[in-house]
């Protein structure tokens, strides 16, 4: 626990040395601020800012986890030299990573939602389901980088597979289950569509957030869904669970992996 | 004492290290020599930890190094090309190593006169010169006053001056009583340091004995050739070495 956190100390002033989470934290001040500020009321900013995150978050924590893994490749080695445990040591360079990412979007979401949302009409729950929603994709798209990261030696290969996770689980993934829905929309397919979003974790966290809205129309169909079969109380705690696992498991696979790393 | 029994490795076919057995006694040098991809940094990373061996073990002073983060508490550890990172400073790197140890040794200001590494300390690792970073990693690895010094092509790249107080550096801990385990290229490295040889081909140990007796073996006067020509299989040692695997070898064994 002690070798965590040190590393994890260390991990993270290496972040902040590099300054890509500063103007990862300031991108986010100027882009809910702008959505605030120009825009008419603190409910549509939110969903404007909900697009945002579950374009921009995984990518990034894709990208600057990706890049961090392997920036301090040799220095993970160095520590292993010393007397402290492999697992002590993934999870602190994971967490050192992670726990600023998520950070930064809360910071950067959050702080203007406070100042500028308090003053108009203001869902409280559904800042919050947004605030929680950004920094669960943090943690598991960092942990999706760290993990690619080890299973490739090469940077160029494991970049491209990130890529190509990020456009799946963005945009292609949502043509194939609107086909899904298309095609096979005359028989009960509503647990298999369910059954498909828990699969894919940027829809999570938007069913996440927009269980939150009043308005289904704007819920999309597997929110309503969610909203139908299980009431927005427990769909939004199944969606966090499920939200949850999704970091669990790459978290538990990169460990996997490590431990069993020839350095 | 570090005891290497039946270790095995392949990386994907290729096999590293098959059946290395081998005892490294304290207050001795054992250099490991071999051709390039003889399985030599496998065989050190492996006592280190680095390396997980597919089959045999190794104890370092009578613990067991798998899953034992505890057993590197008395090694120091000199790598073939110290990597560090980029944007940390000499002194950082410095205090992040004692840092994550929880000690904080004597010996410090000294080892950093002993490599004059003063005028860099400020400096971030990535502006120095590849000697400046083997000064800094000698620093790491003599630091903790380990018991085991595992050191891998230590003087590659530094300067005489450098070159020569490493040296004697290690003669002095090899005088404490530390198990050293060497591999060099280096022919006066070899012949100042080394009271015993393992000759590593293809990753299986062909000989252990002395220089002395590769000198004799091969007629050869001259470490350098001496050694290349058991490199290429012209002279075999087989009845020069010491019973292997694991007998501990008498000086001067022929």
């Amino acid at each position: 626990m002690n070798t965590t956190l040190k590393v994890m100390k260390y991990a993270f002033f290496d972040l902040m040395r590099s300054r890509w989470i500063l103007i990862y934290t300031l991108f986010f001040l100027i882009a809910t601020g702008g959505l605030l500020y120009f825009g008419d009321d603190a409910a549509q900013a939110a969903l404007s800012s909900l697009n945002l995150v579950l374009l921009v978050i995984p990518l990034v924590s894709l990208m600057l986890g990706m890049n961090h893994y392997y920036y301090t490749r040799d220095f993970v080695q160095l520590i292993l030299t010393q007397p402290v445990s492999r697992p002590s040591v993934f999870i602190g360079q994971y967490a050192g990573v992670a726990l600023p990412l998520a950070g930064a979007f809360v910071i950067g979401t959050g702080v203007p939602f406070a100042l500028f949302g308090f003053s108009r009409q203001l869902d409280a729950g559904m800042v919050v389901s947004l605030l929680v929603a950004g920094a669960l994709i943090s943690l598991v798209f960092t942990a999706l980088a760290f993990w690619m990261g080890l299973a490739n030696e090469e940077r160029a290969r494991a970049l491209g597979i990130a890529l190509a996770v990020w456009l799946g689980l963005t945009v292609v993934y949502d043509g194939l289950v609107l086909y899904f829905i298309v095609v096979a929309q005359a028989y009960p397919i509503e647990g298999a569509v369910m059954l498909l979003s828990i699969l894919n974790p940027i829809d999570l966290s938007r069913i996440l957030v927009l269980l939150q809205l009043d308005t289904a129309a704007l819920m999309g169909y597997t929110g309503a869904l969610f909203r139908t079969f299980l009431g927005s109380a427990t769909g939004a705690m199944v969606a966090v669970a499920a939200l949850l696992a999704w970091v669990v498991a790459p978290v538990a696979l990169g460990l996997w992996t490590f431990r069993r790393k020839n350095f | 004492m570090v005891v290497v029994d039946g270790l095995g490795k392949s990386f994907g076919r290729l096999k590293v290290l098959d059946n290395v057995s081998a005892t490294f006694e304290p207050g001795r040098v054992t250099s490991i020599i071999g051709p390039n991809a003889s399985g030599k940094t496998t065989l050190i990373k492996s006592i280190l930890g680095l390396v997980l061996p597919d089959a045999g073990s190794v104890t370092v002073g009578g613990e067991p190094t798998r899953n034992n983060p505890a057993s590197r508490r008395e090694v120091g550890y000199m790598p073939q090309e110290p990597r560090f990172p980029d944007n940390l400073k000499v002194s950082e790197l410095f205090a992040f190593i004692q840092d994550l140890r929880g000690v904080r040794p004597e010996g410090l200001d000294a080892l950093i006169a002993l490599f004059e590494l003063k005028p860099h300390l400020n400096k971030p690792l990535r502006v120095l010169s590849g000697g400046t970073k083997q000064k800094a990693s000698a620093v790491l690895t003599f630091l903790f006053r380990p018991k085991v010094l595992l050191l891998d092509e230590p003087s590659a790249g530094l300067d005489p001056v450098a070159s020569s107080r490493l040296k004697d550096r290690i003669l002095e801990e090899r005088e404490r009583g530390a198990t050293v385990i060497l591999t060099s290229h280096v022919m006066s490295e070899l012949e100042e340091l080394t009271d015993e040889v393992l000759f590593l081909l293809e990753g299986t140990v062909r000989y252990r004995g002395s220089l002395d007796a590769i000198r004799t073996a091969t007629g050869e006067k001259r470490l350098e050739r001496a050694i290349a020509k058991v490199m290429t299989g012209e002279v075999n040692l087989d009845a020069a070495s010491a019973h292997l695997p694991t007998a501990p070898v008498r000086e001067g064994a022929a």
